[in-house]
Parts: C-alpha cells; sequence; structure tokens
C-alpha cells in the first residue's frame, strides 16, 4: 500500500478557546508537508490528533486518510525528546516497538538501519553514551524500524546543535523519502529546507506557503530559499526584517 | 588533600573518634558499668558471650531474612497488580493510603497474641513492616511513566502487561530501591520489637533477658551484633543501587 494523503478540516478547540479557526488542508501522500508556526499555536495538538494520542485540544471536524483506512496503526511519530530507554542500548532502543507489539523483531534489520544513520558500530551503546544528535539517529532509525506509511515528526531537530540539525535533516530528507511525512516546526529555514508543501498555522487558520521551485532538500544559501526566508519570517509577524548587510 | 584516602579507612577514623568519645564519656563523668558500660567492656561481653550471641543472632537474622522475603515479594506483587489493574487501583489505593497510617509496630502486640512467641508472629510483623514502603514506592514510581514512553507505548499498540514489564518495571527500578533503603531500615526494629513483645530466642529476647539480670554489657553487645546485621542489609541494598546505576536503571 503506498503512503497515503491526510485530509484535516474543522477547528482545533482548545479547553477555553478557539485555538485554530476554521481550516481545510490536504496532506499529500508520500511527501513532506510542513506546519510552521510559533510555539503554543497548537501545531503539537494537530499532529497528537493526527497520531491518536491522548491530548487537552479537541478537532472539531475530521482528521482521515484519503483512500479511507483508519490512520491509527499506520503512524509513526518522532519528537523533540528522543523518547529512548536510558537502561537500553541502541538496538534494544530501535526494536521497542515492536517488542512491545509481543513480535520477536529481527535484529538483522536493526541492525542495517543503524547502519544507514551512521551508527553501526554503536548498536549496543545506551542513550547516555551517545551524544544528543546520536540519540536522535536512534530515534530516527527506530521511526524507520516501525515501517509505517505515515511519519510524523514533532519538531525532532530543534534542540541539535545547528550543523548537527543539518546532517539530520538531510538524513531524514533521504531515508524518509516515499512516505507521508508531516513536519512542525517553528523554523523557516528547516521548513524551506525540507517541504515539499508547507503552511502557517496561526489561530486566524492555516494558510499555504509559497515555495522555491528547487526540490528539497534545497540549499540553504541558494538566492530564492533567502528570499523566502524573509518572505515567511515577514507573513509569521515579523515587521521589519533587517536588510542584509 | 588532607582528608583523601579509601572509604574503609575513612570509616575506621570515624569508627575510632566515637569509640574514643563514649569511652571518654564513661571516664570523665564515672558513670556505674551497669548504667553505660565503656566500649572496652562491651568488647569483653562480645568475645565472652560469643556463642550465645552467635546463636540468637542467628535465630533473628533468620526471622529477619524470611519476613524481609516475605514482604518484599508482597510488596511487589501488589505494586504489579495495582499497575494492570484499573479495578485493583480502584478498590485497592485508598486501603494503601489507610494501611500506612496505621503505626504496624503498634500492632506486634496483636500479632503476637494471635501467633504466639514463635517464627512466625516475627515473621508477619517484618513482612507486614516492610510491605508497605515497598509496595508503596514501587508502586508511584511504576505509575509515573515518562509521557513520551508512554506516547511510544500508545502508539505501538502495547497491551498494558507488555507496557507493564518493558517500560514500567524497568522505570520503576529506583522506586524498588528507596522502597527496599526504607525496608532494611524498619526490617531490624521490627524483629527487635517482635522479640520484645513476646519470644523465647533472638537478639532482643537477649537484651531483655540481660536488661533483667543487670548485664548491660551483654545488652550493648546484643545491639552492637543487631547493628552489623542492619550494616550488611545495607551494604547489599547499596550494592543493588550500583548495579542499577551501571545498568543506567537510575
Amino acid at each position: 500500500m503506498s503512503a497515503p494523503a491526510i485530509h484535516l478540516a474543522g477547528v482545533l478547540q482548545g479547553a477555553k478557546a478557539t485555538l485554530i479557526e476554521p481550516f481545510d488542508i490536504t496532506l499529500p501522500g508520500g511527501q513532506w508537508s510542513v506546519l510552521l508556526g510559533p510555539s503554543g499555536v497548537g501545531k503539537t495538538s494537530l499532529l497528537r490528533l493526527l497520531a491518536g494520542l491522548p491530548c487537552a485540544a479537541q478537532m472539531q471536524g475530521q482528521i482521515i486518510a484519503k483512500d479511507g483506512a483508519p490512520l491509527a496503526s499506520r503512524v509513526t511519530m518522532m519528537a523533540q525528546d528522543d523518547q529512548l530507554l536510558p537502561w537500553a542500548g541502541a538496538l534494544k532502543n530501535v526494536t521497542i516497538a515492536a517488542r512491545l507489539r509481543g513480535e520477536r523483531p529481527d535484529p538483522n534489520r536493526a541492525r542495517t538501519l543503524l547502519t544507514k544513520v551512521g551508527l553501526g558500530a554503536e548498536t549496543d551503546r545506551k542513550p547516555a553514551e551517545l551524544s544528543a544528535g546520536q540519540r536522535q539517529r536512534v530515534a530516527l532509525a527506530r521511526t524507520l524500524f516501525e515501517g509505517r506509511d505515515i511519519v510524523l515528526l514533532d519538531e525532532p531537530f530543534s534542540a541539535l546543535d545547528v550543523v548537527t540539525r543539518h546532517q539530520m535533516q538531510g538524513l531524514a530528507a533521504r531515508l524518509l523519502a516515499g512516505r507521508t511525512v508531516v513536519l512542525i516546526t517553528h523554523d523557516p529555514a528547516e521548513a524551506l529546507r525540507l517541504a515539499d508543501h508547507a503552511w502557517i498555522v496561526a489561530r486566524g487558520g492555516i494558510s499555504p506557503c509559497a515555495l522555491p521551485s528547487a526540490l528539497p532538500p534545497r540549499r540553504i544559501d541558494a538566492p530564492e530559499t533567502l528570499a523566502a526566508q524573509a518572505d515567511l519570517l515577514r507573513r509569521m509577524g515579523l515587521t521589519s526584517p533587517d536588510k542584509a548587510a | 588533600m588532607p582528608f583523601a584516602g579509601h572509604r574503609v579507612w575513612r570509616g575506621a577514623v570515624s569508627f575510632a573518634l566515637a569509640m574514643a568519645i563514649w569511652q571518654l564519656v564513661v571516664t570523665l563523668s564515672g558513670v556505674p558499668r551497669f548504667i553505660l558500660p565503656g566500649p572496652w567492656l562491651v568488647l569483653q561481653a562480645l568475645s565472652a558471650n560469643a556463642a550465645l550471641l552467635w546463636q540468637n543472632a542467628l535465630w533473628s537474622a533468620g526471622n529477619l531474612a524470611l519476613g524481609l522475603g516475605v514482604g518484599i515479594f508482597l510488596g511487589v506483587e501488589t505494586a504489579v497488580l495495582l499497575t494492570l489493574s484499573r479495578r485493583a487501583r480502584w478498590l485497592l489505593r485508598p486501603m494503601l493510603v489507610v494501611a500506612q497510617a496505621v503505626p504496624v509496630f503498634a500492632l506486634a502486640p496483636v500479632i503476637t497474641l494471635w501467633l504466639g512467641y514463635g517464627m512466625p508472629s516475627k515473621i508477619v510483623t517484618i513482612a507486614l513492616v516492610t510491605y508497605f514502603p515497598i509496595a508503596s514506592a514501587l508502586f508511584d514510581r511504576l505509575m509515573a511513566l515518562p509521557p513520551g514512553l508512554s506516547d511510544l507505548s500508545r502508539l505501538a499498540g502495547a497491551s498494558r502487561w507488555r507496557e507493564t514489564l518493558l517500560l514500567r518495571l524497568p522505570h520503576a527500578v529506583p522506586g524498588l530501591i528507596s522502597g527496599l533503603r526504607l525496608a532494611v531500615v524498619y526490617g531490624p526494629l521490627a524483629v527487635l520489637i517482635g522479640e520484645w513483645v513476646g519470644s523465647s530466642r533472638g537478639l532482643g529476647h537477649l537484651m531483655l533477658m540481660a536488661n533483667g539480670r543487670g548485664q548491660t554489657a551483654l545488652m550493648f553487645a546484643a545491639l552492637v551484633v543487631l547493628a552489623a546485621l542492619s550494616l550488611v542489609l545495607w551494604v547489599v541494598v547499596e550494592a543493588l543501587a550500583r548495579w542499577a546505576a551501571r545498568r543506567s536503571y537510575i
């Protein structure tokens, strides 16, 4: 089965007030969709509802896969916090979800994935023995091990240093190709680097962004990328972007 | 560094200092030996009554080991059961809270009344006293799974018991260890109180006998042996804690 498109339509309702006014968007199947917005706007709530996780906010409307099959069993998620088990080595962390389901995971497949993310020599290392970047690589391998069609990314790279973040973005773009990826971020540069499609999330609704014609992962130093970044910053509320020196 | 050195060496120095102060108090104040014997007299009592102390210590230690074993087993059992079953939580959690407010030590006379002067009453007292700290410390930690791991489990579609086995129990190891730390403090106290209330053997019994006969040095000697017993338990739990830390459970 190919990776499905996702249709989100309705209102995101918080405990007291409306978080996001009516919106209607379709995230295309097998591509990277980026939801860009400031912290606290309800991006994470949206993602949690998509994943079927408990959430304080409610969706009045619908979140469905376009192919009609249920979403819940086809979703996996990667968060800013790597969510690794401190007591388990990298390999055991990669296979944890399968073990939680009572399956007998194939250690060779897990080893192959760890090699793909550049940790072939660290399969027995525990999270405390790995750097923040390496831990996110283990989390990425765990996400890949699940082999699900829909991958939700909740600012997974935002706690990393700039160089590591850049490397992780490239790695994720390569390894998650072909799946329906939903990335939420507050960083326009990240959105521009990775998005096939992007939207700005605000209280007033969710509106599409124009993206440079180059295919992702885009060069961060390309003039059209930089211009688009300035434009996004303006749309996110920065009234007077500094003139380039 | 003037105060550097091996742990054992430091312990020995500290211990020697305590003994010196004790001896000094006894010598300077001139308290009669049947009120407060000095460390030297206690040491003499220890060696003169070695066989007697050893027999009674073995008996108390045996009771303690059995009682601790039962208390730990039931405590872990309860914590896991409460984690697995929402109904059990609903039914038993208030009971656990109320039971903790009961000073279990105060039950020792009643338990002795029901079960007699022998081993069973001691084991039940020790088990009761150690059961609650283990059950509640472990249970609190079992229920406090970090939100990230909870999400992981939900996304994987884990059953409650697999989640407990693979995520909650390893996460709760520090809770078990804090429970054990309390248990090995309460355990020896429970032995002593159980034996004071009524017994025919054991260190507590020996202390009562020595007290009645004015053999204060022997009383202190029994106390020293009991302290040694507690120390052994403490060392075991600390070794367990270090093992857990090495394996990144803490």
